[in-house]
């Protein structure tokens, strides 16, 4: 049986940060209906799409965003006990729930933990009011510090912290005291992701009303963050993310190692076989979609809107490029097992170029990323392209 | 066919300023005499190249055979020949001139004499010519014919009191032309008893004709099967074919006699077999000399082209060899470039002759094109006594060879409102321009004169005269000759290494700051590498100008997971993408729009 990593996506915000570009949108605390109509087309899709997974066993999965923790804790239990009755998943999935703080209390959370939820990614960004009033979250510091003490207590025992750097008017200072807030708390996992500027967010339309960090002090914050959290205890093992041993997010992996995964829910992405597709963006399309799929199964005609079967080349270009994201870099001998061509084959050229350059360092099985690799990586990255 | 009565036949030409309105005239005539109807008739039927018309010129010389009825009862044959308006094609312009026996002058109602007006007009009239003028645009509220007639008279020295008063584009006083020319122009003389004397006035390339030759016949007969020979040139041929213009087409007739405009074909593979402005004899009954006026046109402006993608060399050389077999006056050979790969260094009349030869490489050939900065030809004086030609800065000797060095200088007119004169004549300091004189021509208008070196214009001279006179100024001017000039190799240095694309000769006293601003433009034009890079200028190995474009920081992509593979991707692709239509120089890409921006630094 292959391994399968199954995304659901939840939509549906409070309120739409200002840098966001993800696909969500807000919905008033009210709006019950269109949640609960959400939650259906949910659990249809995965009781229509199963058949194709048969054999397949899921090892996890992630309920991202949006902010899931917008659904009930019954809501949550429900569209999981569809996946469990139609999907074999082993006994120790990983199971991640992505959420804001103040969207839960202590209850929810046992609820969630009852669907079968066991590791939470909470979305705290930044330490300073300031700066989340700035970049619009919906909540303050106090109130991530409520929702992590209140998962604690509901026995929620694998946290991750999601945080930004380079944010406006955030300085290396401000930002080193909240790794030091967060670290303190010793979660398992952290994420600390330099802002992205995503054109047609409105803090891109309005970013000259802001002073935001220079590339210089960004890169600062980023040393930093390595740093600090190696003293805490912390491993970087991909570009963002840090974890202590044993604990990185084994389902965010599958996408780096090209995995293959399952994505339910409004245009989610799915890669399985080597056949990539995603879902209707908006929810009239995902409804017919999902309604399709009931009638005539995966293999219908709305099945797989812009299907795309990879090629070996790509292939390749993706197990670089996404390989190179984490610190262990990219195994040789995993190349030429999947490809059936030697990696210096194909990428010689490159692989001595960039070594040269010092953003790659080749080791006897591993191929992986310099400190200096990692700043400039989309350079480096964009040389595997064939 | 019946012959032809040689006392009604009138070959004349329009001559103007630009955009006074001559091939509207020229429209308005053809479809008077109803060659074509008005809806089968495409704007200016003469300018039938798509980029003649969009330009507004005329690029090549255009002929053709009108039939009209006067109103002295008789029926006219009346040739047009439209001539090139530009002054890159000023020898074409006079070949043209020598096939006719009068010419139109055609004046803007509203503008009056230009520049360009006088130097047509003195050239027509340097051909014997008997010049009549029309008056044309009276329909624009802000004509002044009266004003513009006394103009005339005072200025070209042409009775105008009688000239017609049109409006071309409205169809305005069309037949009081035709009756003038008639009237005014004489009919052509010569006998066709004797020996052959044609003159080529142009000739376009037919891959299944051969060349076909553009002639007026000036004396004696020329029919299928006759002997011919090109005086100048030497090459011989059997005639296949003769005949005349109509609209956009070719009528064969059998025979062309003295008097007559046609063309000829005889299965001639080479547009340089037909050199404009040779003459054209029977071998069998040779005239005693060739007519005069022939002279080899030569290149005056080069530049380096090359392709974008290296792998279409061969298609631009076999374009270029395309557009040759049409025009002559185009000149290339091969070059290397350390920047652009492999290209072609090429030589043309003037820059709009350069522009018109990249716009159609661009567009008919569909080729994307690297073009390096024109330049003039040089004369490099080395101490052993050898005088070279250099029309590519790269083949600059070493300056330990150089005795001295020299440039072409023109003599140029300016006709000006007399508000302005005070900024031209600051722009002309500028461009190093020697001051000869001020005429005026009236109260408000005056004609500069001054010698210009060539190099100083060929880039943006005429735009900077427009902005700097409010579009008032024309300007026209011809070659003087050669003068000795302090010259330097401008070099420019990316990274530390010299990019021979980039270099240029300039005035010793303008390289420092066309330096600074090359270095400056390359600073907005080179993307940041991972590493900085220096740009330098410099002149004989002295850098006199620095940029630094500051390596890059940070190029990384914070978040990659599921749903965003095939964006990122997108993402990576463009970036390659965008890289592999850089030219490498060293380790350092370079765009190619680089090479081009260089060629505008004037501010103004």
């Amino acid at each position: 049986m292959r391994d399968l990593s199954i995304y659901i996506h939840v939509p549906f915000c409070v309120r739409k940060c200002l840098y966001c570009d993800f696909l969500s949108f807000p919905v008033s605390g009210e709006d019950g209906q269109g949640i609960r109509n959400y939650v259906n087309l949910l659990k249809q899709e995965i009781k229509s799409s199963a058949a194709d997974y048969r054999n397949h066993r899921a090892v996890s999965v992630f309920w991202g965003g949006g902010t899931p923790s917008l659904l009930s804790g019954e809501a949550a239990w429900d569209v999981m006990e569809t996946v469990r009755a139609h999907f074999h998943m082993v006994e120790d999935a990983e199971i991640t729930m992505e959420m804001n703080p103040g969207t839960v209390d202590e209850g929810k959370l046992r609820m969630y933990r009852e669907a079968g939820v066991n590791r939470i990614s909470i979305g705290l960004q930044s330490a300073d009011d300031e700066e989340l009033r700035r970049i619009g979250r919906i909540h303050d510091y106090a109130a991530f510090l409520k929702t992590y003490e209140s998962a604690r207590r509901a026995g929620l025992s694998n946290i991750n912290i999601d945080l930004m750097a380079a944010l406006p008017g955030q300085s290396v200072a401000s930002y080193r005291k909240s790794l030091a807030c967060v670290a303190a708390l010793v979660p398992e996992h952290i994420s600390a992701y330099s802002l992205i500027l995503e054109e047609g967010t409105p803090l891109y339309e309005r970013q000259g009303q802001y002073l935001f960090p220079t590339e210089e002090e960004d890169r600062l914050m980023y040393a930093l963050t390595k740093e600090y959290l190696a003293s805490c205890g912390y491993r970087r093992y991909e570009i963002s993310n840090y974890a202590k041993e044993g604990r990185e997010c084994r389902h965010n992996k599958v996408y780096w190692q090209r995995g293959d995964y399952a994505g339910f829910g409004l245009g989610a992405s799915s890669m399985v076989g080597n056949v990539r597709w995603s879902n209707p963006a908006g929810m009239a399309g995902y409804e017919v979609y999902v309604e399709g799929l009931a009638r005539l199964g995966t293999d219908g005609p709305a099945a797989g809107p812009d299907r795309h079967v990879l090629t070996v080349e790509e292939q390749m270009e993706e197990y670089m490029f996404l390989g190179l994201r984490m610190m262990r870099g990219v195994g040789r001998q995993e190349f030429a097992r999947q490809f059936g061509r030697r990696m210096e084959e194909v990428y010689g050229g490159v692989l001595d170029k960039l070594c040269r350059q010092g953003l790659l360092v080749a080791g006897e099985d591993y191929v992986r990323l310099t400190d200096r690799g990692i700043d400039v990586s989309n350079c480096v990255l964009a040389e595997f392209l064939l | 066919m019946a012959a032809i009565d040689q006392s009604k036949i009138r070959n004349f030409c329009i001559v103007a300023h630009i955009d006074h309105g001559k091939s509207t005239l020229a429209d308005r005539i053809i479809e008077k005499t109803g060659l074509l109807t008005s809806r089968e008739m495409q704007a200016q039927v003469l300018d039938n190249m798509e980029l003649e018309r969009e330009r507004g010129i005329t690029i090549k010389a255009q002929t053709v055979r009108i039939v009209y009825n006067a109103k002295d009862g008789n029926e006219y044959i009346l040739n047009l020949i439209d001539t090139p308006g530009h002054v890159d094609f000023n020898y074409e312009v006079s070949r043209s001139l020598a096939a006719c026996d009068g010419a139109i002058l055609v004046v803007d109602a509203a503008q009056g004499i230009e520049a360009q007006t006088l130097a047509n007009v003195y050239l027509a009239l340097d051909h014997d010519l008997d010049v009549f003028p029309v008056i044309n645009k009276i329909d624009l509220p802000s004509a002044e014919p009266e004003r513009v007639k006394n103009e005339i008279e005072d200025v070209i020295g042409i009775e105008a009191q009688d000239a017609p008063l049109i409006s071309a584009k409205n169809g305005i006083g069309i037949e009081e032309v035709l009756e003038a020319v008639v009237e005014k122009i004489p009919a052509p003389g010569g006998s066709p008893d004797n020996p052959l004397q044609a003159l080529i006035f142009d000739s376009v390339y037919d891959s299944y004709k051969g060349v076909i030759v553009f002639c007026r016949i000036m004396e004696g007969r020329v029919k299928k099967g006759t002997a011919i020979k090109m005086m100048a040139t030497g090459a011989t041929a059997e005639v296949v074919e003769v005949g005349y213009f109509g609209a956009g087409q070719f009528i064969p007739c059998d025979e062309l006699s003295a008097g007559m405009v046609g063309y000829l074909t005889a299965s001639i593979k080479n547009v340089k077999d037909t050199a404009v402005g040779d003459t054209v004899t029977d071998v069998a009954r040779p005239c005693a000399e060739p007519l005069p006026g022939y002279k080899k046109v030569n290149s005056m402006v080069y530049c380096g082209m090359y392709p974008a993608d290296g792998a279409k060399y061969p298609d631009l050389r076999d374009a270029l060899e395309k557009l040759k077999l049409n025009d002559a006056s185009l000149n290339y050979e091969p070059e290397t470039s350390i920047a652009l790969g492999f290209g072609f260094r090429c030589g043309f009349l003037g820059l709009l002759h350069l522009e018109i030869i990249q716009e159609r490489l661009e567009r008919e050939y569909n080729l994307d094109l690297v073009t390096t900065a024109p330049g003039v030809i040089y004369r490099v004086h080395k101490t052993d006594g050898e005088m070279i030609e250099l029309t590519n800065p790269s083949n600059l000797p070493d300056p330990s060879q150089i005795a001295y060095m020299e440039e072409p200088v023109v003599s140029a007119e300016i006709m000006v409102t007399t508000e302005f004169i005070g900024p031209i004549m600051q722009l002309c300091q500028e461009r190093r321009g020697r001051y000869i004189s001020t005429e005026y021509i009236e109260a408000t208008r005056a004609l500069l004169k001054y010698d210009l070196p060539l190099n100083e214009i060929i880039y943006d001279f005429f735009d900077a005269l427009k902005s700097r006179s409010r579009g008032y100024a024309s300007f026209d001017y011809e070659l003087k000759g050669y003068e000795e000039s302090r010259l330097v190799k401008l070099d420019i240095l990316i990274n530390h290494d010299e990019v021979d694309a980039l270099s240029f000769i300039v005035h010793a006293d303008s390289a420092y700051e066309r330096g600074r601003k090359m270095c400056e433009k390359l600073k907005e034009e080179i993307p940041r590498h991972l590493f900085e890079i220096p740009i330098q200028a410099a002149v004989g190995g002295k850098i006199i100008a620095r940029e630094t474009v500051k390596a890059m920081r940070k190029d990384v992509l914070a978040k990659c997971y599921g749903g965003d593979i095939t964006r990122k991707k997108k993402l990576l692709e463009k970036q390659k993408e965008g890289k592999k239509r850089m030219r490498q120089v060293g380790n350092v890409e370079i765009p190619q729009s680089a090479f081009m921006s260089v060629l505008k630094l004037d501010d103004n």
